[in-house]
């Protein structure tokens, strides 16, 4: 099957810019997979899902979704439509006073007819768990049930990919373990594309795929385990490896593992 | 203490009020506004009371709301009665006394205008939600798209300003909360020395404002948004039958007031 | 440098209204002169509220504070003079930076305390040697700089106040694992080559467990758990209880524990561990 993203060989610079901030990235994103993307400040991961859906064009190189070239503005709406995009600050995407107000603001945009869009709303509502709040003013609720009113305003396109471009980075751990839920459930029962930007090692966790990214390029591709193993590497990138593979890695164990459940079963074995 | 300020605020609600078309209330606020300033002896204000009482008994929404709502307007309402009590000419209350009894008279149904204007204004943005607010003005202004007005974009930079009040004030106050522990003085100094004051608080507000307009633009085009052209609403406005009897009671308002005026009541 | 004394501290927020709420009830607590304290606990548990009461922000709904054996709230200029005693940086501080150069905004703290201009100016330098700020970013505007930059440019602007008692709102929030680390590597120079008593609230359990000398565990508005890092994690089922998440190694250990591996003492950090499953012949 044809990959729903296709990064080729792009190069990207801010037109006013003198740095490269995406330096040839090659990537495929499977339909249905849950893939997260590691990497510092600076590392171009934010231009990258910037890329996603035509918010940024390549200055050289080609981004496909579905098969249609984001530089091609005909296919513009079908693109955004096709990829949702949740941002960093939950507030300044936001933008009607009533939650319910403000899920209906992308399928109104899309011009969808009016008893749809409220099929559409109150699903997209009961998705992310906020269908009791739909009466709530935006302001008043915090910061997790913010950012899952931002997805269920994504969701409400009935997007195919949903990338999400650090949604965690302002929440406390609460908000931060109900997003990553919300996003994992998406995934794992409705069959959503999801792509994950983010700079917690541990949100990569339970993702299929963990790409890292560091100096507009791709240094690792794999699974989690596989990434995560590479002890040094990820040092290097000034990045944090979850403990369990860490106590692993040193005892000379495989490192094939992330949960401490089964960590700490391999190493009881090991003992006995 | 700013997060008091009540404007813009919706109180959700299924009354008779809440369920009329934005369209019908926005224009039964003109209509009161008219009848208001029609209004001209005491039976004249007695009846506009009563119909603003009557209203938010309906409307179930309690004065202290209204009272809460008025607190910032206190200087401009206590400035009228004052200036209409004191340069009033006529019977003095007291021989030699600077206050007449038409001052007296001027200066409450001055304060009741002010007072019954404020609290019509605030049973609308009470009753009706900011989206249906700007929804039912851009379709009442909707002609004049025909001359090249931009309604559509208007009434959304509305919505978007009243969505992002309840935001900005609570960044002012966290704001000023940082400045303050930096020793900064708000309270002390002369007029010249606290308006300088205020600068620590207004550029970062400033700074911040243009990156908060900044991601949501990108925020908004991520979802499709491509002006007016095209869109459909989740919430149709609809003409029922009580928009009709509704506008019909305003209109006989501004009738029966007009009248009074006549007989000078 | 600067030792604090609550007693019975309480603070009730929109106190008559229909909104009322009891953000935290009859703390005491006295935290000695240097101490490095961390303070735990979700979101609403009323550790904000807390921190902004130690420099007169907030006015007890009742209860004392006391720094330096001085009640702050006594009148108007106590509640002034203490904000030179103790320094606050909230969370995200880069969004309170408003001057035209990080110099006068760095400088901003020591001139509203009335210092000389030869004593502002070394202040700032002093501040910028704590938090890595190099001089020639003096003279640039605070917003062409990156976020770690303007997140430093900020807490120098509170370090140049010398105040006694340093205390910060979640520095690190929203920084990447370098940043973090950078940021608190600063605040620990800060702390050792000042001697100041720096009170720091965090999500970061790691960080928290690894850094401080002492920590206090806030819970619905009053304090469910006070002791070292060694006592805390010692139960840390408790903070399991309360929905806080435990350091990552002290996970690990809990979980290798419930398969009957007997590791000895109070397990929060990496070194611990390990230094524990050599006890027991892992390595």
């Amino acid at each position: 099957m044809d990959p729903i993203i296709r990064f080729e060989n792009v190069h990207f610079t801010y037109p006013e810019g003198e740095e490269e901030i995406l330096r040839g990235v090659d990537l495929q994103i499977e339909k249905g997979s849950f893939v997260a993307v590691l990497g510092h400040n600076g590392s171009g991961k934010s231009t990258l899902a910037k890329h996603m859906n035509a918010i940024l064009l390549p200055s050289s190189g080609k981004v496909l979704v579905r098969g249609m070239d984001t530089a091609d503005e005909a296919k513009l709406l079908d693109i955004r439509r096709s990829v949702g995009m949740v941002f960093q600050n939950p507030d300044n995407q936001i933008v009607a006073n009533v939650v319910e107000d403000d899920v209906a603001f992308a399928p109104e945009n899309l011009g969808v007819p009016s008893a749809e869009i409220r099929q559409r709303v109150d699903a997209a509502l009961r998705q992310v768990g906020m269908y009791d709040f739909r009466m709530h003013a935006p302001h008043l609720l915090s910061g997790g049930q913010k950012q899952r009113v931002a997805i269920a305003g994504v969701l409400a396109m009935e997007p195919e990919v949903l990338v999400l471009d650090e949604p965690t980075a302002m929440l406390d751990p609460q908000g931060r373990g109900e997003v990553i839920q919300t996003v994992t459930r998406l995934c794992r029962e409705k069959g959503m594309t999801v792509v994950l930007i983010t700079h917690h090692m541990e949100e990569c966790i339970g993702a299929d795929r963990l790409v890292v990214m560091s100096n507009g390029a791709i240094v690792a591709d794999g699974s989690p385990a596989e990434v995560f193993s590479q002890v040094e590497l990820m040092e290097r990138e000034g990045l944090d490896v979850p403990e369990t593979t860490r106590v692993l890695h040193e005892l000379g164990l495989p490192t094939e593992t992330l949960d401490a459940e089964s960590c700490a079963r391999l190493i009881a074995e090991k003992l006995r | 203490m700013l997060k008091d300020v009540t404007l813009g605020q919706y109180f959700p609600g299924n009354t008779v009020v809440h369920r009329l078309d934005p369209r019908t209330k926005i224009l039964l606020l003109i209509f009161f506004i008219v009848a208001l300033f029609a209004a001209k002896g005491w039976v004249g204000y007695g009846v506009m009371l009563l119909v603003t009482a009557g209203s938010m008994a309906i409307s179930h929404i309690s004065p202290k709301n209204i009272f809460k709502g008025l607190k910032p307007m206190i200087f401009i309402i206590v400035f009228t009665a004052a200036l209409n009590l004191f340069y009033t000419d006529g019977t003095p209350v007291l021989p030699g006394w600077p206050i007449t009894w038409e001052g007296v008279a001027r200066s409450v149904q001055m304060v009741l205008r002010i007072v019954l204007l404020i609290a019509g204004t605030f049973l609308l943005t009470y009753t009706t939600s900011p989206m249906a607010l700007t929804d039912g003005m851009e379709r009442l202004l909707g002609p004049l798209k025909k001359i090249g007005l931009p309604i559509h974009e208007i009434t959304m930079m509305m919505s978007m300003a009243l969505r992002f009040i309840p935001t900005l004030i609570e960044e002012t106050d966290k704001i000023m909360s940082a400045q303050k522990a930096r020793g900064a003085d708000f309270e002390n100094g002369s007029l010249l020395q606290r308006a300088k004051a205020l600068l620590p608080i207004l550029v970062p507000l400033f700074v911040s404002s243009f990156r908060r307009a900044d991601e949501l633009a990108v925020a908004m085009e991520s979802r499709c948004y491509h002006g007016g052209g095209g869109r459909t609403r989740m919430k149709q406005l609809h003409f029922a039958p009580r928009d009709l009897w509704a506008l019909l009671l305003g209109a006989m308002l501004i009738a029966g007031m007009f009248v009074l005026r006549r007989f000078g009541l | 440098m600067s030792e604090i004394r609550v007693e019975a501290l309480t603070h009730v927020y929109s106190a008559g209204t229909p909104f009322e709420k009891t953000a935290i009830e009859n703390i005491s607590l006295s935290i000695p002169s240097g101490q490095f304290v961390g303070l735990l606990g979700h979101t609403g548990s009323g550790k904000s509220t807390f921190i902004q009461h130690l420099n007169a922000l907030l006015k007890p709904s009742s209860g004392t504070v006391y720094v330096d054996g001085e009640d702050i709230n006594k009148d108007k200029k106590s509640r002034r003079a203490v904000k030179n005693k103790v320094g606050l940086v909230f969370q995200y501080p880069e969004y309170q930076l408003f001057e035209e150069t990080v110099f006068a905004d760095i400088a901003f703290g020591p001139k509203n305390m009335g210092l000389s201009k030869e004593e502002i100016e070394q202040r700032v330098h002093e501040a910028c040697g704590f938090v890595g700020v190099e001089e020639e970013l003096l003279q640039r505007s605070p917003l062409e700089l990156s976020g770690g930059q303007k997140r430093r440019i900020a807490i120098a602007g509170v370090i140049a106040m010398r105040p006694g008692v340093l205390i910060l709102d979640e520095p690190t929030a929203g920084l990447d694992p370098a940043g973090c680390r950078q940021i608190m590597d600063n605040i620990c120079r800060y702390r050792r080559e000042s001697g100041a008593t720096v009170l720091i609230v965090s999500h970061n359990m790691d960080d928290a467990a690894r850094l401080t000398e002492r920590l206090i565990v806030f819970n619905r508005g009053t304090v469910a758990m006070d002791g070292t890092p060694e006592q805390i994690f010692a139960q840390p089922e408790r903070l399991v209880e309360i929905g806080l998440n435990v350091p990552q190694s002290t996970a690990l250990a809990m979980a290798l524990r419930e398969k009957g591996v007997q590791l000895a003492g109070s397990i929060y950090t990496h070194a611990q561990l390990m230094q524990a499953l050599k006890g027991v012949g892992a390595c």
